[in-house]
């Protein structure tokens, strides 16, 4: 091992060891300076770039700390996060649900920072374990059947990525986590992306995610909507830059997202569908793997953490207070949560790319990528996802909480008021850089890992510009033209986990019909079939037994009686006439014989 | 509070939001006769075909792009809902017992 090297990761552990320990008066001071100082780790550690913590373990080489321009822009921005997301639960009183989300964090940050398949196998499950606590911390009966399936979705997966590793590690006899092969793609490349895939919520192995973020307490969506999905477009970045099918999955994701939100009645969900809609550029971006393709997916998902933290934010205040996230048991809240709304919107803007927000100079990105690799039809699908995202995410989320017809009940609009200062402040925090980021883009694009091609790429052109706002404003005419269509309905909608939700249920009925048929069925057959010729057959041996055997029994009994009788009879004591009589038997038998010898 | 009494002065005039914005619009229409892609234009159909064509149309006329807006709101609209009402929409307790 190298000199002293501190895994950022062990900041995170340290800190939700001494939690409990720390007395209440401490409690929100030490709350916050654990991940400020994960903060302030991970900024140190990307001005010293380098290969740190090797371990020999067995007979393998692992490496803990890979530190270069892909895995610190990631460092960074899951470090802000970190910091953003416990202000915003500060308030909350239950250590556990810290210790979770800080534990959940240090798997994400441990996964990035990984130089090795091992470590981040390692951390890639200590992210799905924790992170169920904050979807169980919910307490409803639903959040415990989502987070039971958000596991064992997590599990499948991290099968399907152990075995990839397994294999690729018999391939070329080495654990390093490197760019692969994509070229000529083997079983294990392709385990290794399904392992990827469903992390980064890749149809069809997306549905997890909005089952499970819809679910999850207040603040555990605002992690949940940031590490997980982010820690999987890192490993595509690194290990499968360029792998040509990542491009129309991430295409399909992108506009599947989108079709989703339309549905959804549930904020959250709808932001949730967001995700996978997000995502997907930056999939796809994976999939182009040019420079300029790989620095929009780092520049998007950075960006993408802070908006889409920041509507999870808002969102989750709006939960918090009223107690509400369907669009139909909500509306006109502007003048009770009026900074909430305008946080909200920002993260709106934010997400839509609108200029001067920081989707605008992350998105675009990918975009260009995309004309720039003559992929004409990945540029215009994205760009049709981009009015699409608006629609929702801008329009239709702030409209139909904040104003619309809708009248909420009168107890949900009672309790609709601003949340606590800690919340306030986070989504502020976080309002703050989505503009910072969109007004001064230079400072991202100097973390990015292709730095020379990032700071040539210069967002705000007026054909851009123009460009951009004509879309967006037009789809806005559209949004308006078009609202009644667009009114919520208090529906669900089916997605793949159908499948297992109703799979699961399909084997209970298994269960319960064929199988406790088959069951009832041999019970009955033993009951007929078994049972009562059984009872004929005991019925006909103790009759048998009575008549037959006890006569015969009997019989015999009473025959032996009577040749007693008999041979008393015969007996008068005297023991000469008794051998007398019976050699006389014997020398006739015997005679009998000779003769019968004698003739034959 | 700033922004509520913001809101409100916006509501009560309605009209004349609603007049900016269309000017607005009708302004930024106007612009995109003007602004030209900073690359230099393709000749079209090298590669890519008809979508590579279809760019190019767009880079010309930059006014294609609020066409493309809004009919791309139309249909992600229309499709979605009628992709939903085909049966994937159901009762909220659906997957309750």
């Amino acid at each position: 091992m190298n000199d002293f090297w501190l895994h950022p990761t062990l900041i995170l552990l340290a800190g939700a060891v001494l939690l409990p320990l720390v007395p209440r008066a401490l409690k929100r001071p030490f709350l916050l300076a654990v991940p400020v100082l994960l903060l302030a780790r991970i900024v140190c550690m990307t001005a010293h770039q380098g290969d740190y913590g090797d371990v020999v373990f067995l007979d393998w080489h692992l490496r803990f700390g890979r530190v270069d321009g892909l895995s610190s822009v990631f460092g960074v921005i899951m470090g802000l996060m970190a910091v953003i997301g416990t202000l915003y639960g500060l308030h909350v009183k239950e250590d556990a649900q810290h210790i979770a989300a800080w534990i959940y964090v240090g798997g994400s940050v441990g996964a990035v920072y990984a130089g090795d398949f091992l470590t981040l196998f390692l951390f890639w499950e200590v992210m799905a374990f924790s992170s169920v606590f904050l979807i169980w911390f919910r307490r409803r009966p639903r959040s415990l059947g989502a987070g039971y399936r958000y596991l064992l979705v997590h599990v499948a997966g991290g099968l399907a990525l152990l075995g990839g590793i397994v294999l690729n590690y018999q391939a070329t006899h080495s654990w390093a986590f490197d760019h692969l092969d994509v070229a000529h793609p083997t079983a294990a490349i392709y385990l290794i992306m399904v392992g990827f895939i469903l992390n980064a919520a890749v149809p069809p192995l997306h549905a997890w995610l909005p089952d499970a973020y819809g679910e999850a307490t207040f603040n555990g969506s605002v992690f949940l909507c940031a590490f997980t999905t982010k820690t999987a477009v890192y490993a595509l970045c690194r290990g499968l830059a360029g792998m040509d099918i990542l491009v129309p999955l991430g295409v399909a994701m992108a506009l599947y997202g989108v079709v989703y939100a339309v549905l959804e009645n549930d904020s959250r969900r709808l932001l949730a569908y967001h995700i996978i809609s997000q995502v997907g550029y930056m999939v796809a971006a994976a999939g182009l793997g040019t420079a300029m393709a790989i620095n929009g997916a780092c520049a998007h998902a950075f960006a993408h953490i802070l908006y889409k933290g920041l509507l999870f934010m808002g969102c989750g205040s709006v939960l918090y207070m009223t107690g509400e996230s369907r669009f139909t048991e909500l509306g006109g809240l502007w003048r009770r949560m009026p900074w909430t709304f305008l946080f909200t919107l920002i993260g709106g803007l934010s997400i839509s790319a609108f200029p001067l927000f920081s989707g605008f100079v992350s998105k675009s990105m990918i975009v260009a990528a995309g004309f720039e690799e003559k992929r004409y039809w990945v540029g215009f699908l994205l760009m049709l996802a981009s009015a699409g995202t608006f629609l929702h995410t801008g329009l239709k989320v702030p409209y139909f909480i904040w104003f619309g017809k809708n009248q909420p009940r009168p107890e949900t609009l009672a309790r609709a008021v601003d949340p606590p200062w800690n919340m306030m402040a986070a989504m502020a925090v976080a309002a703050f850089f989505c503009i910072f980021i969109g007004c001064a883009p230079g400072l991202l694009y100097q973390l990015l890992p292709y730095k020379a091609e990032a700071l040539a790429y210069a967002p705000y052109t007026p054909y851009h510009i123009c460009e951009t706002l004509l879309i967006l404003l037009f789809t806005a005419v559209g949004f308006f033209l078009l609202l009644r269509k667009l009114t919520p309905e208090p529906l669900i909608s089916l997605d793949l986990d159908w499948f297992y939700r109703k799979g699961g249920r399909a084997f209970l009925w298994v269960a319960c019909h064929p199988i406790q048929a088959v069951d009832t069925f041999v019970g009955e057959l033993y009951r007929v079939a078994g049972l009562a010729p059984l009872m004929v057959a005991a019925r006909v041996a103790s009759l048998f037994d009575g008549r037959v055997i006890d006569g015969a029994v009997d019989g015999l009994a009473s025959a032996v009686r009577d040749a007693g009788r008999r041979l008393r009879s015969a007996q008068r004591g005297a023991m000469q006439e008794s051998l007398a009589f019976t050699f006389a038997i014997a020398a006739v038998l015997l005679m009998v014989l000779v003769f019968l010898a004698h003739k034959s | 509070m700033i922004l509520v009494k913001l809101i409100e002065t916006l509501q009560r005039s309605m009209k004349t939001v609603l007049g900016v914005v269309w000017a607005v619009l009708a302004l930024l229409l106007v612009w995109s006769l003007f602004v030209h892609p900073e690359s230099a234009p393709e000749p079209a159909g090298e590669e890519g075909g008809m979508l590579a064509s279809l760019h190019s149309v767009f880079e010309k006329w930059p006014g294609l792009w609020a066409l493309f807006g809004f009919l791309g709101c139309c249909v992600i609209i229309y499709v979605s809902k009628a992709f939903g009402h085909a049966g994937i929409m159901v009762r909220e307790d659906y997957y309750d017992e």
